[in-house]
């Protein structure tokens, strides 16, 4: 994430008012800590983040390291205590891990899979868009056509198809998902781009006689930024599902790299036996990551959103 | 009107020959079929053998150009696994998997629009913001784990429900359905309810939205000031104006439902299309493949046009245009 937003607010010109002395980073955090809903939502998904980057550290147990695993342990209910002294707080799984310390590091793959995935498309899609909008005719009918076309094909399917053919891996899913992705990106960077593009600023800039690159990627993109940022929120929510949804058809990572979605799937040859936990647990934490992402992404489109300016 | 039906159709067949290419293209990369149809005991003259029967012996190109010039004649190989026609092996299963989008659908839409028009008329109630909070759940919960979840209450704890399959049918126009009988609908409903609960969530939040809006208009202000009751002007004025843009993306869903039911039929074993594309995609089964593609394709075009048309038809305001 951070290679995607670090280079954005920088040369935002801000078009202040003059009554108002803070700055406009200021204002949207001042308006988006208004709704107690998303600052708890902001704070549950800072808190996975943290756990996830922690894992190694915070975990009671290795998930991967073979050593460590007990045949023994297996499918032992939450709360239970292994061989070797070890309280399963959420169960253990087929291979007798501890829940907890895979769902740890299952989502440090899901967050990892989902920002990058959405950093790329949204480069991707946000430089033609941009690039649509600016230089219009036969670029921009060409680019919009391919979003129209592929928007028009259910994400799942598109991704389905592509790992079919790509193969597992933690690589090719976060191929499949830009290959879906950076099209939505294209379509709201391209509108936004529009009403910029006609801006006095961009005049501005051209009389100044700036190369066009320098025009599309230092001014124009980092006015449609909040756009983007709306989008680019929700969008790690729906890739991080998208990529549980086909890890659990088996077309996602790699078995020695389970995601939460994985670890889902691995529960599911255990449910019917009554074995709830290994599923459960995992879904859960899902959850709690998108709802999480959902709030704040929800709050963002309100604040960030010129129409609804107050 | 009819530019536009034209427009699209072609634009349709691009699509398909593009898609077939890639798919044609990247399923030969990834592995050979032979590998996983031979027996491991099989010699080479037995492979060289199922090679040829298949045409797998021929270079890319030319199987490509032979499964083109088949498919324009309605003919689309056939599967390695079953050895019956790949086209016919989905067409076969196809009802399932309709039947089961179609009851998801009319779930979502009967019990999402009253939900959704009541969230948006009576926005500050503390029933309006539960509706709401449930429908940011609806749509953040992960659809295939809901169904594991669904599983694991009504058919493991609860003994209730059927965890898989989809129970017997029953022959109605020559089609087989299932939601005819009453062990059908045991069978069918909790994967339809899997597959329900996102778009379900998506139509509450769309009818609050638009309820919303419609409110204020002016129309409906008349309609209170003539005196009518609160019936009729939700029931006919509000309830009328919502109708075109939920009705759009709920038609508009309905191919990624289609498409979605991949999931729900390989959690629940429902013999659908769904199903047999994810085993067609273990076994490399690539005329299956193919086929199954060129139909969905197809039914999304088929979709995106007529709920195009037939919103037309309810807002005499928007016109399809030929030009762009």
């Amino acid at each position: 994430m951070s290679e995607m937003t670090a280079p954005a607010p920088a040369p935002a010109p801000a078009p202040a008012p003059a009554a108002a002395s803070e700055t406009p980073l200021l204002r949207i955090w001042r308006e988006f800590a208004e709704s107690k809903v998303a600052l708890f939502g902001l704070a549950l998904f800072l808190l996975s983040i943290l756990a996830a980057l922690l894992a190694p550290w915070i975990t009671p147990q290795n998930p991967y390291d073979l050593a460590t695993l007990d045949i023994m342990d297996s499918r032992m209910p939450p709360g239970s205590v292994s061989m070797d002294n070890l309280v399963f707080l959420l169960g253990s799984d087929g291979q007798g891990r501890d829940m907890l310390s895979a769902m740890l590091y299952g989502l440090r793959i899901s967050l990892f899979v989902g920002v990058v995935a959405v950093a790329l498309a949204l480069a991707i899609g946000a430089v033609a868009g941009i690039a649509a909008a600016y230089l219009g005719g036969h670029v921009d009918t060409l680019i919009m056509r391919i979003v129209d076309i592929q928007l028009s094909f259910p994400a799942i399917l598109v991704a389905l198809i592509l790992l079919a053919v790509l193969g597992n891996g933690v690589d090719k899913v976060i191929i499949a998902l830009v290959t879906v992705q950076w099209a939505y990106f294209a379509r709201a960077a391209r509108g936004a781009a529009l009403v910029e593009r006609n801006k006095e600023y961009v005049e501005a800039a051209r009389c100044l006689g700036l190369k066009r690159p320098r025009i599309l990627l230092r001014h124009l993109l980092p006015n449609c930024m909040p756009a983007l940022i709306v989008i680019g929120t929700v969008d790690i929510a729906r890739a991080i599902t998208l990529e549980a949804t086909l890890s659990f058809l088996g077309l996602g990572v790699p078995v020695t790299e389970p995601s939460l979605g994985m670890l889902i799937a691995n529960g599911f040859d255990y449910l019917l036996s009554g074995v709830y936990w290994i599923s459960m647990f995992p879904g859960i934490a899902l959850t709690i990551v998108i709802v999480a992402i959902n709030l704040v992404g929800d709050r963002l489109r309100d604040v960030l959103n010129p129409r609804l300016k107050r | 009107m009819l530019v536009f039906i034209i427009r699209r159709l072609l634009q349709a067949a691009l699509v398909v020959a593009v898609m077939s290419v890639l798919v044609f293209v990247g399923i030969y990369l990834i592995g050979d079929p032979l590998a996983i149809l031979a027996s491991p005991e099989a010699t080479e003259i037995d492979r060289e053998e199922i090679a040829r029967a298949l045409g797998l012996d021929r270079p890319l190109w030319e199987q490509y150009m032979a499964f083109i010039g088949s498919a324009f004649i309605g003919e689309f190989g056939k599967s390695f696994v079953f050895g019956q026609p790949a086209m016919g092996l989905i067409l076969e299963r196809m009802p399932a998997t309709l039947e089961l989008a179609f009851t998801a659908t009319i779930m979502a839409f009967c019990i999402g629009v009253p939900l959704g028009v009541y969230a948006g008329l009576r926005h500050e109630t503390a029933a309006a913001q539960t509706i709401m909070a449930g429908s940011i759940l609806g749509f953040s919960l992960p659809n295939f784990w809901v169904g594991l979840m669904l599983i694991m209450i009504f058919a493991v704890q609860l003994g209730w429900m059927p965890a898989s399959g989809r129970g017997p049918t029953i022959e109605v126009l020559g089609i087989q359905l299932s939601i005819f009988s009453a062990k059908g609908w045991h069978h069918i409903l909790l994967p339809a309810i899997t597959l329900a609960l996102s778009k379900c969530a998506l139509i509450i939040r769309l009818a609050r939205a638009t309820a919303r809006e419609v409110m204020l208009m002016d129309y409906v202000k008349f309609a209170r000031a003539k005196g009518l009751s609160e019936r009729r002007v939700v029931g006919v004025h509000i309830l009328k104006n919502i109708m075109v843009p939920v009705a759009t993306v709920t038609g508009l869903e309905l191919g990624a439902l289609i498409a979605f039911a991949v999931i729900t039929e390989t959690i629940f074993s429902w013999p659908g299309m769904g199903k047999l594309l994810i085993d067609s995609i273990t076994q490399l089964d690539r005329p299956v493949i193919v086929a199954y593609l060129i139909v969905v394709v197809f039914m999304l075009v088929a979709i995106n046009l007529i709920v195009d048309i037939l919103y037309s038809v309810l807002d005499p305001r928007v016109r399809l245009g030929g030009a762009q």
